[in-house]
Formats: structure tokens, C-alpha cells, sequence
């Protein structure tokens, strides 16, 4: 367990570190010196000179890289053109958001997803199989800002049950303002939801063929029993394993989301960002996405060796 | 492809007519796209205020937007557009992702570090890789294309490796190898032909999710200019009027449902006639 462990957090560490050379360059390859980008058309030579000077982006380009690495360890990520603040905080700011839009998305997909998929495997074969696969394949064709643009028309616009947009922070309203992300977690959850309920379906069906269930069929333990206790747990190995991607996919489609609800999120901080051109947000969410996302593969890829401790590194 | 080459292919079409029906739409579609002038009954880019908003109706079946143009003439112009991303999306996918997957299964040591740099990009999540490239190309049809493509070559490399790798252990490509083939032999007689299928599988699920990708970068304003029409930009347009035009809303967005369900459909359907120690390395992912 120990050195799996060891191996996959230093491989985390390896691809974290390659990403950061990607995530620095990007700022270096942005259309247009960042300098101007900086001061704007107006600035004068020697300021140039001074923010260039000042910015370390006179020194070579290798020593500006262990700079910023060296300042992103510290927390430091750069100003933010736009807001004049450390980005950091910036971030920091929508943060609260997107991980309760996050935990409230997961939430759904996993009432939603796991029981039908385990319907659907347990009447495999039947119309009623046919039916739930084909919504789920269905629901993945659907864009999640369509569905959002619906739930606000039908749920805010003609019956009123939820605010359309906007998120004002449960530390200032209470726990009620989760009602505001009631509808973008719906519009988020739903592709995901599909894919975990597929996915749910077709690892009970793999379990269902293992010996071990037919020994328990054969042992004469009751039905519903051989599929709780015997499908069911091994069955869920392989979806919490699909945990990680749904979350990728997730962080990636909350960009769409947020904005559809105008949420104040990282996701919309994003789209925002760079409509304003204020790359060093760009870079800092790019970073800090890119930094979530590998941590909750690698929790995920841990826990699922702690259940399941046949698994080897590949 | 020859007469039995066909049939095999079709038959799973012909078990399940919701497959069919998933074929049929997307016939349409090529049709539409094709056909599109003569096919809309306006001119898409006609402005008319003295009609902005009308219901869908007798004259303008999918309604007016807010400048009185015809929203049917509009969506059946936007499946050029549909086609255009998805299939450049594909090309690039198969592309990149085909001469680097089979190369880094046959040499394993530059697989081994092509194979990484795959799994840094694959570190970034596919809009979020979109995107960084549209700030770094500038918003365009081609880079619109390029910034979705490249989230799909990702996964179109891994499945070529995954691929080859079992390929490379084939009794007959063992066997062939050592009575001498050469490595461009064994690549052009056994490997590509052996990939032609499960990359037609593939190749069915990234279409549709460029259509899913595409529409969102549209929406945001971050895809094809405003002033071409495509499904994505119609429903950013159509985003202040939801109220007031709901069908603006509706038509479009049913387009682009109908053309991802129904290459999902044909995926679906073509992977049950894989081979089944390909079927599990092909996703509905892409």
C-alpha cells in the first residue's frame, strides 16, 4: 500500500510539475507583450523599462520560470490587471461557489445516477433497461447551458420556485441561499448523472458474471441479497474510480453553467477574465484547476486501492 | 468497403430502430448541410423588423429572431457548421492521435515519453484546455476547432496505444515480424487495418461531443464569429428573449440534441460489432 502510494503521488508530482512549465509559458505565448498588456498603449519607455525590470521578465527565461514556480509555492500568483488584487484572492473569492455548486452536483449525481443504473442492471434486457439507457445516452447529448436556460424559464420564470441567478453567499444569508444553486447544480448534474448511471449499469452487469456471484446465487441466498451485498459493493468500486473524471468533466462544464446562472464563480471568473484580457487570473485559475483536479485523482486513486486492494499501478 | 463489409456494419442498424432512427438524423443533417440554399425556405441572413419575434407559424414554421430573420433558414444553414467542426475535430483526433499511439506502442521508449506528455495534457480539463488555446489563438472556426480537437486527441492517442499494444502481440503479427516485415510493413498491412473499426466507433463519439464542446464555446461568445450562423450562436442570441421567444430557444438546441443522440446512437450500435477485447478500450466518453 505504502509504496503505491509513494508511486502514484510521485507521478501526481511529475505531471503537476510538466503542467506548471504549460501553465507558465502560456502567459509568455498570449498575443501581445504582457507588458502592454500591463500598462495599456499609453505607458512611456521607461516605465516599460521599470514594470519589465520590476516583473523579472529581463531575466532568462529558465530563472523566470523557478521565480514564479518559487512564488506560486508562497501562494503568490500574480495581480490581477482587472481588479487590481492579488489573484489569489480573487479565486479565493469565487471559491465558495464553485465548491458548493461542486458538492451539491455531486450530491445529485449520485442519487440520480447510482440507483437507476443499478435498475437498470437488475432488469437487464427489459424495455425498462432499454428506456433508462436510452435517456441516459440522451442526457449526454444535451448541453448543460440549454438545459440551465430551460430550468430558469420553466422553475424561475413561469412557476417561480427558484431564483434565476445570482449567489449571495450563506455566511451573509443562511443556509438558505442554496436555493440559488438549486437549478445550475440540476443543469450541471445532469450529463454527469448519465454517465454514472452507465457506468453503474455496466459494472454490475461485469460483476454479475464474476464465480462468486453465481456461488452465492447457487448457495441459495435471496436475490435482491446476491445483488446488494455481492454486486452491488464490488459493483461500486469501479464507479467511485469514475468519481475523479466526473469531477474534471464538472469543473469544465461549471464554466458554462456559471455564466448561464451568473454565478459568481471560478468558472465565470474565467469566461470574464479573459473577455477583460487579465491573463494572470487566467493563468491563476488555469493553476489552481489543474491543482484540485490531480488531488482528487490521486484521493480518489488511493481510496479505490484502500476498497479494492487488488489493484496495481499500471 | 465490400458488399459483406457493408452488411456487417448494418445489421446492428436494423436490430435496434432506434439506431436506425440515430442514422436517419444524421442523414439529414448531411443532407441539410448539403442542400442548405436550396433547402431554406428564406434567406438566413435576411433582416425583416417588421416580423422580429413571430411564433413559429404557417410562413416561418421555427418562428423570427429579433431581427425578423427566418429561424428555420438559420438552424438548417448552422448543420454546415455542425459538420465543419465536427468532422475537422475528428480529422485533427485521428490525425495527431493515430501516428502517436502506434509509434509509442512500437517503441516503447519514445512511447514512454510521448505517453506522458499525453497524460500532462490530459491534466487539464477539456473546455479549460478549449479555452486556454482560444485566449492564446483568438476566437475562430478553425482555432475553435483546433482547441476542441485537441481534448480528443488526447483520448484518440490513448485508445491507438491501448490498441496497438494488444495488436503488437497478435499471434499473425508475432509470426509475420519474425519472417522479417519491417516495422512500415507491419504498420500498413496489420495495425491500421486492424484500427479502421474501433476508430469508426470513436470517431462517431468525438463527432458528437465536438457538437456539445462547440456549442458551449459558442455560447460564450468564444467560438464561431456571432455573424455566422451556428446552433451555439443561436441560442446565445436567443438567451435575453427567453421569455418573450422561447421557440428561439427550442429549435435550436433540439438540432444540436438530435445530432449528438444520434452519433451517439450509431457509436453505440457500431461498438457492438467490435471486436470485444477492443469494445471496453472505447468509451462513451470519447
Amino acid at each position: 500500500m505504502w509504496s503505491y502510494s509513494l508511486k502514484r503521488a510521485a507521478t501526481t508530482a511529475v505531471t503537476l510539475l510538466a503542467a506548471s512549465v504549460i501553465i507558465f509559458a502560456f502567459i509568455h505565448i498570449v498575443p501581445g507583450d504582457p507588458i502592454y498588456v500591463l500598462l495599456g498603449d499609453t505607458a512611456t519607455p521607461d516605465q516599460i523599462d521599470a514594470l519589465r525590470h520590476q516583473l523579472g521578465l529581463d531575466q532568462p527565461i529558465v530563472l523566470q520560470y523557478l521565480t514564479w514556480i518559487g512564488h506560486v509555492t508562497e501562494g503568490n500568483l500574480g495581480r490581477s490587471i482587472f481588479f487590481q488584487a492579488p489573484v489569489l484572492s480573487v479565486i479565493a473569492d469565487g471559491a465558495e461557489t464553485s465548491a458548493l455548486l461542486a458538492t451539491m452536483t455531486m450530491i445529485w449525481v449520485t442519487l440520480i445516477g447510482v440507483p437507476i443504473g443499478m435498475i437498470a442492471a437488475v432488469r437487464h434486457g427489459t424495455w425498462l433497461d432499454q428506456g433508462l439507457s436510452g435517456a441516459a445516452m440522451l442526457m449526454a447529448s444535451i448541453p448543460t447551458f440549454w438545459v440551465g436556460l430551460y430550468l430558469i424559464l420553466i422553475f424561475a420564470a413561469w412557476l417561480g420556485w427558484f431564483p434565476s441567478s445570482g449567489y449571495p453567499s450563506i455566511f451573509e444569508g443562511g443556509i438558505v441561499n442554496l436555493r440559488y444553486l438549486v437549478l445550475p447544480s440540476l443543469a450541471l448534474a445532469a450529463p454527469n448523472a448519465a454517465l454514472i448511471l452507465r457506468l453503474t449499469r455496466a459494472s454490475m452487469l461485469d460483476v454479475s458474471r464474476e464465480d462468486y456471484v453465481r456461488t452465492a446465487r447457487a448457495k441459495g441466498i435471496r436475490p435482491w441479497q446476491v445483488v446488494t451485498r455481492h454486486i452491488l459493493r464490488n459493483a461500486l468500486l469501479a464507479v467511485v474510480s469514475a468519481f475523479g473524471f466526473t469531477f474534471a468533466a464538472l469543473l469544465s462544464e461549471a464554466v458554462v453553467t456559471e455564466t448561464v446562472f451568473a454565478l459568481p464563480g471560478i468558472g465565470r471568473l474565467v469566461v470574464q477574465s479573459i473577455l477583460r484580457r487579465d491573463y494572470p487570473v487566467i493563468q491563476g485559475v488555469i493553476l489552481v484547476i489543474v491543482v484540485v483536479y490531480l488531488l482528487v485523482n490521486l484521493i480518489v486513486d488511493l481510496s479505490y486501492r484502500l476498497l479494492d486492494p487488488r489493484v496495481e499501478l499500471q | 468497403m465490400s458488399r459483406d463489409g457493408a452488411i456487417f456494419w448494418l445489421k446492428p442498424f436494423i436490430a435496434r430502430p432506434i439506431a436506425l432512427m440515430g442514422l436517419g438524423i444524421l442523414l439529414a443533417t448531411v443532407l441539410a448541410a448539403t442542400f442548405a440554399p436550396w433547402l431554406a425556405p428564406y434567406d438566413p441572413y435576411a433582416i425583416d423588423p417588421s416580423i422580429r419575434l413571430t411564433p413559429p407559424n404557417a410562413l416561418h414554421w421555427f418562428g423570427t429572431d429579433q431581427f425578423g430573420r427566418d429561424t428555420l433558414s438559420r438552424a438548417i444553414q448552422s448543420a454546415r457548421m455542425a459538420l465543419l467542426i465536427g468532422s475537422g475535430v475528428v480529422m485533427f483526433a485521428l490525425v495527431t492521435g493515430v501516428p502517436i499511439g502506434v509509434l509509442s506502442a512500437l517503441f516503447p521508449r519514445l512511447g514512454h515519453v510521448l505517453m506522458r506528455m499525453v497524460d500532462v495534457l490530459m491534466a487539464f480539463p477539456s473546455l479549460l484546455l478549449a479555452l486556454g488555446l482560444i485566449v492564446v489563438l483568438g476566437p475562430s472556426v478553425v482555432n475553435a476547432i483546433l482547441a476542441i480537437g485537441l481534448g480528443y486527441m488526447t483520448t484518440t492517442t490513448r485508445i491507438v496505444y491501448g490498441l496497438t499494444l494488444r495488436l503488437r502481440t497478435e499471434t499473425y503479427v508475432e509470426a509475420s515480424r519474425s519472417m522479417g516485415a519491417g516495422t512500415a510493413w507491419l504498420i500498413g498491412k496489420h495495425i491500421l487495418p486492424n484500427l479502421v473499426s474501433p476508430l469508426l466507433v470513436q470517431a462517431s463519439f468525438v463527432f458528437a461531443f465536438a457538437q456539445l464542446g462547440a456549442a458551449s464555446l459558442d455560447f460564450l461568445g468564444l467560438g464561431a464569429p456571432p455573424e455566422i450562423p451556428s446552433w451555439g450562436n443561436m441560442l446565445a442570441e436567443s438567451r435575453t428573449f427567453i421569455t418573450r421567444a422561447p421557440w428561439l430557444l427550442f429549435f435550436p438546441g433540439m438540432m444540436i440534441v438530435a445530432t449528438a443522440f444520434s452519433l451517439n446512437l450509431v457509436g453505440d450500435a457500431l461498438r457492438d460489432r467490435l471486436d470485444p477485447r477492443f469494445r471496453q478500450l472505447l468509451g462513451e466518453k470519447g
